[in-house]
């Protein structure tokens, strides 16, 4: 099999299980519409103010809901020993990586694509001003946090306080990242193109996907392995 | 075996001794310079503040050699490296921020900032923090060591990236300049130098001391092996 096919029959996989129960969707796209309303306490909801920063809010639901579909992704392996088959297969450690990646990507961009406009009534907020250019911002900002908390997911399965584990190791590194996409969702938002001043954020959020993403495709068989 | 004797031990405590004498005359030279004209007396926290800051770097590179070292050649003295060294340098960076607080407090006004320079720093290192977290999770010490070693070269790779990003963020949101630039006097340079050290040979003495320590828990945990086989 192609490296591309095993990636196909690994991301499918992971897919199908997901929307059989449906568990993790569900409870990310729970959590994050739990986020958006305790936001709404802790600023006020029709503030001017409040409309100016949202587009940062809103990354902040992303990464705390996507939490919950990450850490599942390799952890849902463990039971009657799965992680150990898939390991054993005869795929490349990154074609599993790069599968699971997959997956994790389809089902985080359905919770973000569910809370956009939820988003937009909660918070007076008219997102379709720069359309296109906010779904690349969103394409580009998920793989981002879906590429780091996969690798993360892998690397904490096996360890002590996994919960607690994968966001604390996954924010601090995703920083610069989180940092370009809550700036441009917050320009675009607002309803002003990318232009020249803000598509320094565009290029670092590319070149920092780029960068752990190859990364990660290096270093997640000597995690998965040892 | 006792390795703690010798002569490796003497030159290691001349070192710390050394470094201690450093310290003293700098603290002393550096109390006698005039006072500088735009900041007083707290512009003098520059002489602590940027030897630590140096040191924290210097400790971050040789934490991602150790680290790819390690990977390669999976000898655990890299892994203990690694791990000494990134405890070394989390303290110096605490000291970076603490210093550079200190005097934010005194020219700004308020204990903190979200200036481009600590904010870089805040954020690295709660990057190597996560990292001696990490190790504290996993407990078998192999699957610790090549975890650890991925995830340094991690934290190494965002640092570029954290300080360029916080960089331009802060550029995006003008602050009003806080103190004119001004030079270093070229006389003042030197105590600089000195200073600067006598902190890395602080830096080298303790993380050689938590290397050590790192030996003797290897080699407890061999013994404990030994003694559960047995």
């Amino acid at each position: 099999m192609g490296f591309l096919r095993q990636v196909m029959v690994v991301a499918v996989k992971d897919l199908r299980a997901e929307l059989r129960t449906k568990e993790a969707l569900n409870g990310a796209l729970a959590f994050a519409l739990v986020i958006l309303l305790l936001f709404a306490f802790a600023f006020d909801p029709t503030g001017d103010t409040t409309r100016e920063i949202s587009g940062g809010l809103l990354w902040i639901v992303f990464a705390f809901a996507g939490t919950l579909i990450l850490n599942r992704s390799f952890a849902r392996e463990l039971p009657n020993d799965c992680l150990d088959a898939l390991i054993a297969a005869p795929i490349s450690g990154a074609a599993l990586f790069l599968g699971k990646a997959i997956a994790n990507y389809v089902l985080l961009l359905a919770v973000e694509l569910v809370s956009l406009p939820v988003f937009g009534i909660f918070y007076s907020v008219r997102w379709t001003q720069q359309l296109p250019e906010l779904l690349l911002v969103l394409l580009l900002g998920t793989w981002a946090l879906t590429v780091l908390g996969t690798m993360t997911s892998a690397l904490t399965v096996n360890i002590r306080l996994r919960e607690v584990m994968l966001p604390m190791l996954t924010y601090p590194v995703l920083v610069p990242a989180l940092m370009g996409a809550m700036q441009l969702t917050m320009t675009l938002i607002a309803g002003t193109p990318i232009n020249a001043e803000n598509v320094m954020w565009l290029k670092m959020l590319a070149g920092f996907d780029l960068i752990y993403t190859a990364v990660s495709l290096v270093l997640v068989e000597t995690v998965l392995v040892g | 075996m006792n390795e703690n004797s010798g002569w490796a031990n003497k030159v290691l405590y001349l070192a710390g001794v050394v470094a201690m004498v450093i310290l003293a005359r700098d603290i002393n030279v550096i109390a006698r310079l005039p006072q500088e004209a735009q900041q007083g007396a707290i512009f003098k926290i520059i002489f602590f503040h940027v030897p630590v800051a140096i040191t924290a770097m210097i400790a971050a590179a040789v934490a991602l050699i150790a680290s790819v070292l390690f990977l390669i050649t999976r000898n655990f003295r890299y892994d203990a490296l690694a791990v000494a060294v990134t405890e070394v340098g989390l303290a110096f960076l605490a000291a970076n921020l603490v210093t550079g607080s200190i005097w934010g407090r005194i020219i700004w006004g308020q204990w903190w900032a979200w200036d481009a320079r600590l904010t870089s720093a805040l954020v690295c290192w709660i990057l190597y923090a996560a990292y001696l977290m990490l190790r504290r999770a996993v407990e078998e010490p192999t699957q610790r060591a090549t975890f650890a070693a991925v995830w340094s070269i991690f934290s190494f790779i965002d640092v570029p990236i954290v300080i360029f990003s916080i960089k331009w963020w802060r550029t995006q949101h003008p602050q009003p300049v806080f103190w004119g630039g001004g030079s270093f006097p070229p006389d003042w340079t030197a105590v600089f130098l000195w200073n600067m050290l006598a902190l890395v040979l602080i830096a080298t003495v303790m993380t050689v001391v938590r290397l050590r320590q790192e030996d003797a828990q290897r080699e407890l945990d061999s013994l404990r092996r030994t003694a559960h086989a047995m």
